[in-house]
């Protein structure tokens, strides 16, 4: 390559199969939309499955840092793994947020402060606990100051295993909920 | 004239007691670091003068923390550390002290001293006269009991939970599924000295 020449970037390869071709482009699912759309220029669903798709898709987490398990909660939401691309941003308020992430070890002192926090959340409304102490007490099972699992003063949907948890267990508990709230979300009529 | 650590605090030692007199009852150097013993009732006098003298200067506050020996009559030390950045030395000032008598605070020569004397007071319950505002630092609001005694038990008396009727927290006496279980054994083919759950129709080795 000389100096003059225009550098040129290759074409972006990205994953293929076997075939040499893109990963998906057999997919049943994507063809069928595919057929849809360039068929009849729209799709056609139900209101209740096109809901629980935009809920999952905008779901904006409350976080609750209480240890070490918040420094994982905040690298999930950091560049690497970077969950704002499955739409789930932080939000810093309860009162505009749907899930709550229960990060770290919930104390006696702490509970009622997280029940005020979570009651003051809108409905529909779900909580990941992240990590052993907010599972079930993990280390501190046996001390006089911690709540035996934050599912005594609040409502699970999610629990992540791991003292912490990888940021990559916490995105899949993510994941975990939003096939949660597709498969058995309801709307309040 | 030697100037090794431990002679250097040897003297530090000695110029203390001399400066002071009665108020110190005990000196000792031991793994390179002074301790003093003194009276409870003369510990504003032995910190005043720990901080002002020209040879200590011990301006610096590390801490204030407690130690229980229910054994002894006396059963808490009230230990405290100061520090010296001119003369780089650090000194450990030791006084026994029960729950009843209470122990004069320093926070009138060290103000940071006030939230460790409320640390003291909450976790031992050794009692502070003169401090502006002894009160629980740590522990639940409305908690009983000094959680770092040796006689207070691990998991504490009370435990909490959302009760949905009354729609708030609510404290309940402790109730464990399992008991606490301590696997404080070197190496895993020793085994515990005492009967394993679901081992108690297993042989017993002799």
């Amino acid at each position: 390559m000389t100096a003059n020449q225009t550098l040129v970037a290759d074409a972006p390869k990205g994953l293929v199969d076997a075939s040499g071709r893109p990963i998906g482009h057999d997919d049943r699912f994507f063809r069928e939309v595919n057929a849809e759309l360039s068929d009849k220029g729209f799709l056609v669903t139900s209101a209740e499955d096109l809901i629980t798709w935009a809920r999952t898709g905008s779901l904006m987490w409350m976080t609750f840092g209480l240890a070490c398990c918040a420094v994982e909660m905040m690298q999930v939401s950091m560049p690497r793994y970077d969950v704002e691309r499955f739409g789930f941003a932080p939000r810093a308020s309860p009162r505009q947020s749907d899930v709550m992430i229960v990060a770290g070890t919930l104390t006696n002192k702490m509970a009622p402060a997280l029940r005020k926090v979570y009651d003051q959340m809108p409905e529909p409304r779900y909580v990941i606990s992240m990590g052993s102490c907010a599972n079930g007490g993990g280390y501190y099972h046996y001390s006089y100051a911690v709540v035996r699992g934050c599912d005594r003063v609040v409502p699970v949907d999610i629990y992540v295993p791991g003292c912490p948890p990888t940021a990559e267990a916490l995105l899949y508990g993510v994941l975990l909920l939003q096939k949660k709230i597709r498969r058995i979300g309801t709307i309040e009529r | 004239m030697s100037t090794s650590p431990h002679d250097v605090l040897e003297t530090l030692a000695a110029h203390i007691a001399q400066g002071l007199g009665s108020a110190i009852v005990s000196t000792s150097v031991a793994f390179g670091e002074l301790t003093l013993k003194t009276d409870a009732a003369r510990i504003v006098e032995v910190t005043t003068f720990l901080r002002d003298d020209p040879a200590c200067r011990f301006i610096c506050f590390v801490d204030v923390c407690g130690a229980d020996y229910p054994s002894r009559e006396k059963r808490f030390d009230v230990v405290y550390h100061l520090l010296s950045p001119a003369k780089n030395l650090r000194v450990r000032v030791k006084l026994e002290a029960n729950d009843e008598t209470p122990v004069p605070s320093i926070t009138e020569i060290f103000p940071g001293a006030l939230w460790f004397e409320r640390e003291a007071y909450d976790l031992y319950g050794v009692l502070f006269s003169g401090h502006p505002d002894l009160r629980r630092l740590l522990t639940d609001y409305g908690f009983d009991g000094y959680p770092l005694r040796k006689d207070f038990p691990l998991t504490g008396f009370v435990e909490v939970r959302y009760d949905d009727e009354s729609k708030r927290v609510v404290y309940e006496p402790v109730r464990l599924n399992q008991e606490f279980r301590n696997f404080d054994f070197l190496s895993p083919w020793e085994g515990t000295d005492y009967v394993l759950p679901g081992d108690e129709k297993a042989k017993q080795p002799n």
